[in-house]
């Protein structure tokens, strides 16, 4: 059985600004990283595959150098690694996102039977936490988004039970395989790379799959299968609150300040 | 032949084949360790020799190492005496009495003299055993009172006593000529006269007991810890001759291996030490993690070596790992990961140790083990880990607000060729807030006295320290590679740097890495400007009060800076700052080293904790401090102790606070 694990590369957002005149991200010279979602998906999918032996492939749609990515999946210990780059591809929203994805993932199984796929539960730059809900409605797999804890994969009865984490509550699920998961980040802690993984990492292969291999009507994908449309991106404006002192001198009269203002409105009980 | 040469002959020549035997089957197990030059410059490593083996000068850094400094120089005379008899048993014809009569009869009187010196020295031992018992004399498996120590104790004194009795009978029987150079044995010799009924019984229980102690000891040195007396002054020779605490690089290619996870990665210099060890306890009394009730203990760590090594020496001789773990549950002859994770690499074992042992090295090579080849390691060091890789510093704020601190004043970039100095502010002196206020008084004192700096801003890069020192050697060597690069880059030759750590990282690692830079701390260059006259102060400013100087590891112990902070101190107020008890060489670590920064501390009392009681013992106003490290940990500690009235400062700021008043 193959395990498939989604995982994109994301700029840092706390490294991200916004231009003050456009009201725009400032993408220039922000570093990528590994969504932090997906290194919790990476590590569950080794976590089976250090149970079970089965086998796990991570994929990444996006530009050429999101091969970082794949290669950090590759140096904990994931099998196989499928770059899915093309021009083709590029501008797409959740829709076209899931549709690459989802023909990626149908083109492994032609090779090995998919079992699971992991996702994210949201990425920390689009944060719409639709595409795995998108590949997995496309594959017809069993759903199990926001996913804490996996209590049981049974691989002869083709089912799984888990744990997800809802607003106040946990509920508790089973579903057959073949299913996707969205996790959460309280599932695990992901592993560390050892310098052996990395070292092997560091030479091993990615494949990378344009849309001559997966051969998906260009009309469905990217920038033209994408009917959403960005109209304005702006950073909401502080409806209140103020800056006491200037940030840098005097903490001291700063934070007497702070005092004065809490007991002026009564919010500090003595 | 009498009856009597012929069972002494027998039983010595047992005993040395049983003692070539032993000492054949332990040092054999040295050469499983990997290889290390240590043989390079020996008229350096004669005289480190001589320094620290016979003129034991770390032993004589403790009250009591006086005693042991007597019993020590009583063995190498006494050694002659001994070999002597041993000589002298076989070939009754052949004794020192062949030699001039002069020399004969100044060996006799030295002899007697030192004899007795040690009978007196064994006393005062058995009273510090019994008596004052040092706090540090036991450990979990070594017992500085085990029965093994007594016996020594008590085999040394009977020596003594049988060689006065022996040289006590020969005077009475009147076959010593040279008795007027035996003082006490003359004396012994004088009651026996009085006794002359015993002289034949004395006579003989003496020699006998003399021979069978000689026996005894040939027999059980080379497994006791007074084995040591065989290993101590070699090494010492093969101790370091560079202060040890910069690691040394790894080679990163496939199928190497990483750290030390089993005692044979070891050097064979790690094993020898483990087998030099004297089991003194200087380590475990210096060591802060030991005083605060951690896992840890340095002389354990040694210990734990050399255990380890004889348990699995029968897998190893056939060429198998062995069985028992070298890291692994509480046990002797294993490391736990807690032990190994308590380090706060103060280096305060390789100073206390008095025959050169590196303890601290070998708990960074396991730690390189576990980080690099097991990828085990407290949770909160995966933050850092993460933060360091993706973000070049520990807290993982975006590097473009690394030279925000700059907001408040002029800062120059540094240019190759039309700046002096790179100032390296260090993560620290970047994102800290209370250090950035250090940096801002540093900058302020620098352009006082016209110094020529400039920063690299947002492309400086941290310098890696608290990576290699948990032993996340490979990030280390990556961000080191980056930063070396860099530094050639921008042309940089003379760095001043806010922090001891970046300061050792910069000074010493990276000089493995081919950059030899003029790298100075803060301190050194100020205090040399006032050296020079080029920062003057002429009204002292005594609104700090009392004033405590902490030493920081990294830039005392590590880096030999103790005069120039307390120069700044004296230079701004006027008056000395008063020491801790511990300070100096000897200072304590305020926890933070070695990582220990970005680690949580379960167990026991907490490092800063016991640094701040400390200093708070001498009644300060103001504590100073000369690292960002050390002013987190005592401002931490002085707020959970309730005196949060005692402040805080760098020497800089105390020197910038004075400047300020004075151009007021
Ligand atoms: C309104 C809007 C406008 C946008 N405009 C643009 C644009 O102009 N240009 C542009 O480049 N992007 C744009 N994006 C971003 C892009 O549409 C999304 O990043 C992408 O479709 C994935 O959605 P998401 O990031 O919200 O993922 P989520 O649905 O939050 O991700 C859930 C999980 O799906 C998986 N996943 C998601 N994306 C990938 C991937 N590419 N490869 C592998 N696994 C993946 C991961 O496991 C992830 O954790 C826009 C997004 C939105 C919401
Ligand atoms: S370096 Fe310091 S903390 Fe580490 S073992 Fe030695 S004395 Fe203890
Ligand atoms: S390692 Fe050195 S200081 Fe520590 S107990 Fe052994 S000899 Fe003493």
């Amino acid at each position: 059985m193959l395990v498939v694990v989604c995982v994109k590369q994301v700029p840092d957002t706390t490294q991200v600004q916004i231009d003050p005149v456009t009201n725009t991200l400032i993408r220039e010279g922000v570093p990528f990283i590994v969504n932090p979602y997906d290194t919790h998906a990476v590590e569950q999918a080794l976590r089976f595959k250090d149970r079970f032996g089965c086998r796990v492939a991570a994929i990444s749609m996006g530009p050429p150098n999101a091969e970082a990515t794949l290669r950090k999946a590759l140096a904990q210990g994931v099998d196989r690694a499928v770059l899915l780059s093309d021009r083709t591809f590029g501008g797409a929203d959740t829709l076209a996102t899931s549709k690459v994805l989802a023909a990626a993932i149908e083109k492994l199984a032609q090779e090995e039977e998919v079992g699971v796929v992991i996702c994210g539960k949201q990425t920390i730059d689009g944060d719409t936490a639709q595409v795995g809900p998108g590949i997995a409605t496309r594959l017809h797999f069993s759903q199990l988004t926001l996913v804490d804890r996996v209590d049981e994969l049974d691989l002869s009865a083709k089912k799984i039970r888990v744990s997800r984490k809802l607003e106040g509550r946990h509920e508790h699920v089973e579903a057959p395989l073949p299913v996707l998961l969205t996790v959460v980040r309280e599932l695990n802690r992901p592993r560390y790379p050892t310098v052996a993984m990395r070292l092997e990492s560091a030479d091993a292969q990615v494949e990378v799959w344009d849309n001559k291999v997966l051969q998906l009507d260009a009309n469905g994908i990217g920038l033209k299968g994408s009917p959403t449309w960005v109209s304005r991106i702006f950073s909401p404006e502080r409806a209140k609150g103020e800056m006491l002192g200037d940030g840098v001198h005097d903490p001291e009269g700063a934070a007497q300040l702070l005092i004065d203002k809490m007991l002026e409105k009564d919010l500090l009980a003595l | 032949m009498m009856p009597q040469t012929v069972i002494f002959t027998t039983l010595l020549v047992a005993s040395l084949l049983f003692f070539c035997w032993s000492v054949y089957r332990r040092f054999s197990l040295v050469y499983f360790g990997q290889p290390e030059d240590r043989l390079d410059q020996p008229a350096r490593r004669l005289s480190e020799m001589f320094l620290y083996a016979f003129g034991q000068l770390r032993v004589l850094r403790k009250p009591f190492g006086l005693n042991h400094f007597v019993i020590f120089w009583s063995f190498v005379i006494l050694a002659l005496a001994n070999g002597e008899f041993l000589v002298n048993g076989v070939f009754p014809s052949v004794s020192l009495a062949l030699l001039p009569e002069g020399v004969h009869r100044v060996l006799l009187f030295a002899f007697d003299v030192v004899s007795l010196l040690t009978l007196f020295a064994i006393a005062f031992s058995f009273i510090r055993r019994l008596v004052v018992k040092p706090p540090y004399l036991d450990s979990l498996y070594v017992k500085g009172r085990s029965p093994e120590a007594f016996a020594i104790l008590s085999f040394i004194a009977l020596l003594m006593l049988a060689y006065f009795g022996l040289h006590g009978a020969l005077i009475a029987l009147q076959t010593e000529g040279n008795s007027s150079a035996m003082p006490v044995s003359s004396l012994v010799g004088a009651w026996l006269g009085q006794h002359p009924s015993l002289i034949p019984t004395v006579y003989l229980v003496s020699w006998w007991v003399h021979a069978f102690v000689l026996f005894a000891f040939i027999c059980f040195l080379p497994h006791s810890k007074h084995m040591h007396i065989l290993t101590a002054i070699p090494n010492c020779y093969f101790g370091a001759l560079t202060w040890p605490a910069t690691q040394p690089r790894e080679k990163f290619e496939k199928g190497a291996v990483y750290g030390v996870g089993a005692v044979e990665r070891f050097t064979w210099k790690d094993l020898f030490d483990s087998f030099s060890c004297t089991e003194c306890g200087r380590c475990q009394a210096a060591c802060p993690a030991t005083n605060t009730g951690k896992a840890l203990n340095p002389r354990q760590v040694v210990h734990a070596i050399k255990t380890n090594l004889m348990e699995n020496s029968h897998a190893l001789r056939e060429g198998r790992s062995g069985t028992l773990p070298l890291i692994g549950d509480e046990g002797e002859g294993t490391n736990t990961e807690e032990a190994i994770w308590a380090c706060t690499t103060c280096g305060a074992c390789i100073e206390a140790c008095p025959v050169l042992i590196e303890q601290m090295p070998k708990i960074v090579k396991m730690r390189r083990h576990l980080v690099e080849t097991e990828s085990r390691f407290p949770e909160e060091l995966l933050n850092l880990f993460e933060n360091m890789e993706q973000r070049s510093n520990p807290w993982g704020i975006a590097p473009g607000e690394r030279a925000k601190w700059v907001s408040t004043l002029p800062v120059q970039p540094f240019v190759a060729g039309e700046t002096e100095y790179l100032l390296y502010v260090g993560c620290a002196g970047s994102f800290d807030s209370r250090a950035k206020q250090v940096t801002v008084a540093l900058a302020t004192v620098l352009n006082a006295a016209g110094i020529s700096w400039g920063i690299l801003g947002k492309d400086e890069k941290c310098c890696g320290d608290s990576l290699r020192r948990l032993g996340n050697e490979y990030l280390f060597e990556k961000m080191a590679l980056e930063n070396v690069e860099i530094f050639r880059e921008r042309g940089v030759t003379k760095v001043i740097t806010l922090c001891p750590h970046c300061l050792t990282t910069l000074k010493n690692d990276y000089r493995q890495y081919g950059l030899e830079l003029e790298v100075v701390h803060q301190s050194e260059l100020i205090a040399e400007l006032i050296r020079s006259g080029r920062i003057k102060l002429d009204r002292k400013d005594d609104s700090l009060g009392r004033i405590a100087y902490h030493d920081p590891c990294y830039l005392g112990r590590h880096n030999d800076i103790f005069d120039a902070p307390r120069t700044l101190v004296e230079a701004a107020t006027g008056t000395a700052a008063v020491e801790a008890e511990r300070h100096g060489r000897n200072s304590f670590c305020c926890g933070a080293g070695g990582g220990r920064m970005w680690m949580e501390e379960f167990t026991g009392e907490r490092v800063n904790h016991a640094r701040v009681d400390e200093l708070l013992a001498q009644k300060p106003d103001t504590i100073c401090v000369a690292c960002p490290y050390c002013m987190t940990m005592v401002e931490d500690g002085l707020k959970d102790k309730g005196a949060g009235q005692v402040r805080v400062k760098d020497v800089v700021e105390v020197l910038a606070e004075g400047l300020l008043r004075k151009n007021a």
